[in-house]
């Protein structure tokens, strides 16, 4: 087969699925719905490993969507490394959630219609990376944002839920407004929205103060969709959706999007050091507060939302300082140890009859011990335990910092370790000690299906062995990654530093002390239980920024709309238009009087008026002006 | 073709409604004569497109001239460029959907329908007219019927609403019939456009008389602060009725706008067009802020139509080949979008009995149908890619950032502002409406019937056509954007 006609395959793929599963998917037996929505995922995986191993890349035109004089916009699919190491996280690791929702929805009334709307969700993820210009990116990057909203919102009788749907999609927006705002600025300068001619432009002809206009505008985009500080707070609270959608859309792929877009500009963004001086601390910073907020959360999911707001900063953190590789690298994993940890938080949900709260479980490991196997490979990987691939990507950002910034490093050596802390608190409240549930959900407690473990087993392996395609020269290994996504990323010609090897042993050191607490049963039930005070009262709060946020934008907004629509509307303007009637209806009535059929009055205005007449021609004459 | 025949058939249409017997007849008549008059505009398109591709470069196709009153130089002066055609498509689409939405109505079905019909030839007849005298007299034709569907078959305070619309939107034709006998008596003694547009008109004429021409025609399309008629006369309305006043009338004013103001008096639409931007940046803003918090489901798409028609005129305003493109495409989009918005709320009100979205909810349970499509309708509303909203505003945006000074920059951020407020009243009125807990008193409601059905598809196969493929439009439209830029530019 051609190239051409698998790339286009590869996207249209998943939206076949959608339009099947959409439209007839309410009269089909399930094991068809699911078999057709994970098909879909797997021609698509197929067809990108082909152009992988191909090594395909080129951009294929298909049409013209719009020309009006100069400007130009295209729909066109690029292939190139960066898109295709995204497209294989997108479609495996896709595949592998699809088909553990078959069994993780299996009882939902709303079946069909979560395989068409996680459909969509791939081919607009898709359509994100594989759109070879920015409006095609822009295409993609709402189009997930619309799944993203259907998604959270998927459970839509229950009223917190859609409101969860609702901020996810307004503060995504407001991050659109920036994306859009970068896009026009870029196109002002380069006269197209192009990658290829983007990339080719020569920036030195622009001024650094509207290159640093346009890349802080475009990062405001990546802000809201990758949840940054300020614009975070929707990811917490997307965790209403279905824990499949939340390890698809809300940690391994959706998220990242930020990510990508900026490596993708890595060209220009480059070029403006106050932007990614800007994208270092705005990183770190969330991955500090993320962190910190991580630390006392009792919902299993939000621990693991909070964590990837943080990793998700350690990313813009990399890309801030110049490292966009390790940047990707560390999405890379990521993407396979959130999922896991995501989708094995879903089966412990699963097994605990729904229960989310991780203070009433306990004890689980002997229970669904494939689920707690595969878990604990996530959590090491994490938290970074040598040798795993968490290890490997986390380090290397590590060491990128340590070179920019020892600030920085020491800043992002702590958010390490409250990742470990975080992490390892929950993982012992869930799988060690006793058991704290009702005795119900204890009667009820079981492992999840094949489908649902499986897919479990095989990203624990990956997110053992995934740091393998990029090890430092330090211990031997080659940086397949650098030269993979060397024609996208050019390589930075400094060596660097052989820190490799610091962070494992301080990890294992506060791990092993992690561990010594544990035993000692301190951490698991009575302090974690107890009802917090003080900086534990702010932090399982999360800094009260929601209610901040309600209290400073939310409340002035809909008091001034109020008033804007009752009183200057209605009142003001309308008022105006009331007085033009109203004054015609005055002069009706005041003018009738004159017609009142009386001789007399009507002679004595004829009078009047000869007079005046008389009078002003008198005065012409005799040249007398009384004005 | 002959474009009499646009005029003609919603006149023999109308004709053969008021002689049919009954209802049923009525209702039958109405729907072919609007088919008709369907498959006739797209053959139109055809037409138009075949002759361009042949290499017919006038500006104006298929014309013909007929003189009406030799001695003040008035003709039924016929012609067609690309925006014409464009907003004929629009209206043949829009009065389809309208008809079958109206499937329903019992009271004097008949009169009901005559002067829908009747209504459709004023629009079709004012986008071909290319002489003002004539082009007036279709304006009017279009605003007569609308106080009569609102002042009896309307709902709530409907005798105010429908002399309120009257009354403005008569204030609107006065200015514009003031306005063209300025034209007529400083310029060449003549009411043909193109007659006009080929002589200079002085530059003190057309200081005075683009301003009341522009308002006039604003007055229409809810230019700030003439807008007021809007919301009163939408939420009034039936369903029809609203469908045909956003989806046609208020098209008429930017029509208008475009083809006779800026067209006609390019020095004075650059004179005035710091005047018109920042008036229908400040309808953008303000349309949509006044949208969040209103609780009627018509008047939130109302005031949603002040924003998107505020679009409209700062396309127009910002005098750039690619905003006035945009324009176009905008009301175009906007037609059909807001037409097929009130086709949904009226799906929903004639269930529900109440337009107020608080005492909805969950209605995706029961009407799975009429909420997808509210949802599509939405998602177009906040302008989302891959639907017609999208395209239409990308196009203004562009347009508008050509302008680089500070003056332009900023009103142009200040009116892309407005898509974080759009979605927000979007998402809050849809998930009113559509999600949430279900009341027991609509458990039992049914889904949209056939000729409901039929309507919306045929409107969203409008808003698809336009948001996947737009080249087509951009296509028909942007020659004549081009044509009244070159005039611009001279006057610039």
């Amino acid at each position: 087969m051609k190239l051409e006609i698998i790339t286009v395959l590869i996207l249209l793929s998943p939206f076949v699925g959608f339009l099947i599963n959409g439209l007839f998917g309410k009269n089909l037996p399930k094991s068809l719905v699911g078999i057709i929505g994970c098909g879909a995922l797997l021609a698509s995986f197929i067809g990108t490993a082909a152009l992988f191993f191909k090594d395909a890349t080129g951009v294929i035109h298909l049409f013209n969507f719009l020309e009006i004089g100069t400007f130009k916009a295209e729909i066109a699919l690029q292939i190139d490394h960066l898109s295709l190491m995204m497209m294989l996280i997108i479609t495996g690791i896709g595949f592998l959630i699809h088909v553990y929702s078959i069994g993780y929805m299996h009882d939902d009334a709303g079946y069909h219609k979560f395989f068409a709307y996680l459909n969509l969700f791939v081919f607009s993820m898709l359509t994100l990376v594989m759109g070879a210009s920015y409006l095609l990116m822009f295409f993609g990057w709402e189009g997930v944002g619309l799944c993203s909203y259907l998604l959270i919102g998927f459970w839509f009788k229950n009223q917190d839920y859609n409101d969860a749907a609702k901020k996810a999609f307004i503060m995504n927006r407001v991050g659109d407004l920036g994306f859009l705002m970068g896009m026009f600025g870029l196109y002002q300068f380069v006269g197209s929205l192009e990658f290829t001619k983007v990339m080719a432009f020569d920036f030195s002809s622009v001024p650094t103060h509207s290159l640093v206009l346009i890349t802080m505008c475009l990062f405001i985009g990546a802000m809201g969709k990758s949840a940054q500080l300020p614009l975070y707070t929707w990811l917490p609270d997307a965790m209403a959706g279905p824990t499949p959608v939340s390890a698809l859309i809300h940690a391994a792929t959706m998220v990242t999007a930020g990510i990508y877009m900026i490596v993708r500009s890595n060209v220009f963004f480059s070029l403006a050091p106050f932007t990614m001086e800007f994208i270092a601390i705005i990183g770190l910073a969330t991955a500090l507060f993320a962190g910190s907020i991580a630390l006392y959360q009792k919902d299993i999911k939000k621990v693991l939302a909070y964590s990837t707001v943080s990793q998700l900063g350690y990313m813009f953190l990399a890309l801030g300082v110049g490292a966009f590789t390790s940047g990707m690298f560390h999405l890379m994993t990521h993407a396979f140890f959130k999922a896991l940890l995501f989708l094995g938080a879903g089966s412990v949900i699963h097994a605990m009859s729904g229960e989310q709260d991780i203070t009433k479980m306990g004890g689980l490991a002997k229970k669904i011990p494939i689920t707690f196997w595969t878990f604990t490979i996530g959590v090491l990987a994490i938290v970074g335990f040598p040798f795993t691939s968490g290890f490997v990507s986390k380090d290397e950002i590590l060491v990128a910092v340590y070179n920019h910034n020892k600030i920085y490093f020491v800043l992002a050596f702590i958010g390490a370790l409250m990742t470990i802390f975080y992490m390892l608190r929950m993982y012992f409240l869930t799988f060690f000690g006793t058991f704290r549930g009702t005795h119900e959900q204890e009667h009820h407690l079981h492992e999840s299906p094949l489908t649902m473990t499986l897919p479990l087993m095989i990203l624990a392996a990956l997110s053992l062995l995934g740091g393998f395609i990029q090890l430092p020269a330090l211990v031997h290994g080659t940086p397949h990654l650098n030269e993979f996504l060397s024609a996208i990323v050019p390589s930075k010609p400094e060596a660097e530093e052989g820190m490799f090897g610091i962070y494992l042993l301080v990890a294992t050191i506060i791990g092993l002390a992690a561990i010594y607490f544990v035993t000692k049963k301190k951490f698991v039930v009575n302090s974690y239980n107890a009802e917090y005070s003080g900086i534990g009262k702010v932090l399982e709060n999360k800094y009260y920024v929601d209610e901040a946020y309600e209290f400073l934008f939310v409340k002035p907004t809909m008091a001034a709309s109020k008033l804007w629509a009752d009183v200057a509307d209605n009142k003001i303007i309308d008022g105006m238009v009331f007085m033009a009637g109203k004054s015609v209806t005055w002069m009706g009535t005041t003018f009738k009087y004159m017609q009142n059929g009386l001789v007399g009055s009507y002679i004595f205005m004829m009078v009047c008026a000869i007079v005046i007449i008389v009078g002003l021609n008198l005065m012409r004459v005799f040249h007398v002006y009384p004005f | 073709m002959n474009l009499l025949i646009l005029i003609l058939v919603p006149l023999i249409t109308a004709i053969a409604v008021f002689l049919m017997r009954n209802k049923e007849q009525v209702k039958w008549t109405a729907f072919a004569g609007a088919s008709i008059q369907l498959i006739l505009s797209l053959f139109l398109f055809k037409a138009f497109n075949d002759a361009r591709a042949a290499g017919n470069t006038a500006q104006m196709l298929f014309e013909q001239q007929t003189a009406l009153f030799k001695s003040w130089n008035i003709s039924l002066h016929l012609g067609v460029d690309g925006i014409s055609v464009a907003m004929i498509l629009l209206t043949s689409f829009v009065v389809v959907a309208g008809v079958l939405m109206s499937w329903k109505v019992e009271k004097m079905t008949k009169e009901f329908y005559f002067l829908l019909i009747l209504l459709s030839m004023g629009a079709y007849g004012f986008f071909i007219s290319l002489d003002l005298f004539v082009l007036f007299f279709f304006l009017e034709i279009a605003v007569i019927p609308k106080y009569l569907l609102i002042g009896i078959w309307g709902s709530g305070k409907k005798e105010y609403s429908a002399n309120k619309l009257a009354l403005m939107l008569m204030g609107g034709s006065a200015l514009v019939l003031v306005g063209m006998f300025g034209l007529y008596f400083g310029g060449g003694k003549s009411f043909d456009i193109i007659q006009l547009s080929n002589i200079h008109i002085p530059v003190a004429t057309q200081k005075i008389c683009f301003p009341l021409l522009f308002a006039g025609f604003g007055v229409f399309t809810a230019l700030f602060p003439f807008h007021t008629w809007t919301p009163d006369g939408h939420s009034s309305a039936p369903t029809a009725g609203s469908m045909f006043l956003a989806g046609i009338s208020m098209k008429l004013g930017g029509y208008g706008c475009l083809r006779v103001a800026t067209y006609l008096m390019p020095e004075g639409a650059v004179e005035y067009s710091n005047i018109v931007i920042v008036l229908s940046a400040i309808a953008v803003l303000y349309g949509s802020f006044a949208t969040m918090m209103q609780k009627d489901f018509k008047y939130i798409n109302a005031y949603s139509s002040v924003s998107h028609c505020g679009f409209v005129l700062l396309g127009i305003g910002m005098l750039t080949k690619v905003a006035i493109t945009g324009a176009v495409m905008q009301m175009v989009s906007h037609g059909v979008m807001t037409a097929l918005f009130f086709a949904v709320i009226g799906i929903i009100y004639e269930r529900t009995h109440t337009r107020q979205i608080d005492e909805m909810g969950g209605l995706l349970k029961v009407m799975p149908f009429t909420a997808t499509i509210l949802f599509v309708i939405g998602l177009c509303s906040l302008g989302l890619p891959g639907l017609s909203g999208f395209v239409a505003e990308m196009t203004i945006f562009m347009g508008s950032w050509e302008r680089t000074d500070m003056f332009h920059r900023a009103i142009t951020i200040a009116a892309t502002m407005s898509i974080v407020v759009t979605a927000v009243y979007i998402l809050r009125a849809i998930g009113q409406v559509a999600m949430g807990p279900i009341k027991a008193e609509y458990l039992h409601l049914t889904d949209a019937t056939w000729n409901e059905k039929l309507a919306t598809m045929i409107l969203l196969i409008g808003i698809l056509a336009i948001g996947l493929a737009p080249f087509w439009l951009n296509n028909l439209v942007s020659p004549g954007a081009e044509i009244i830029m070159q005039k611009i530019q001279l006057a610039k």
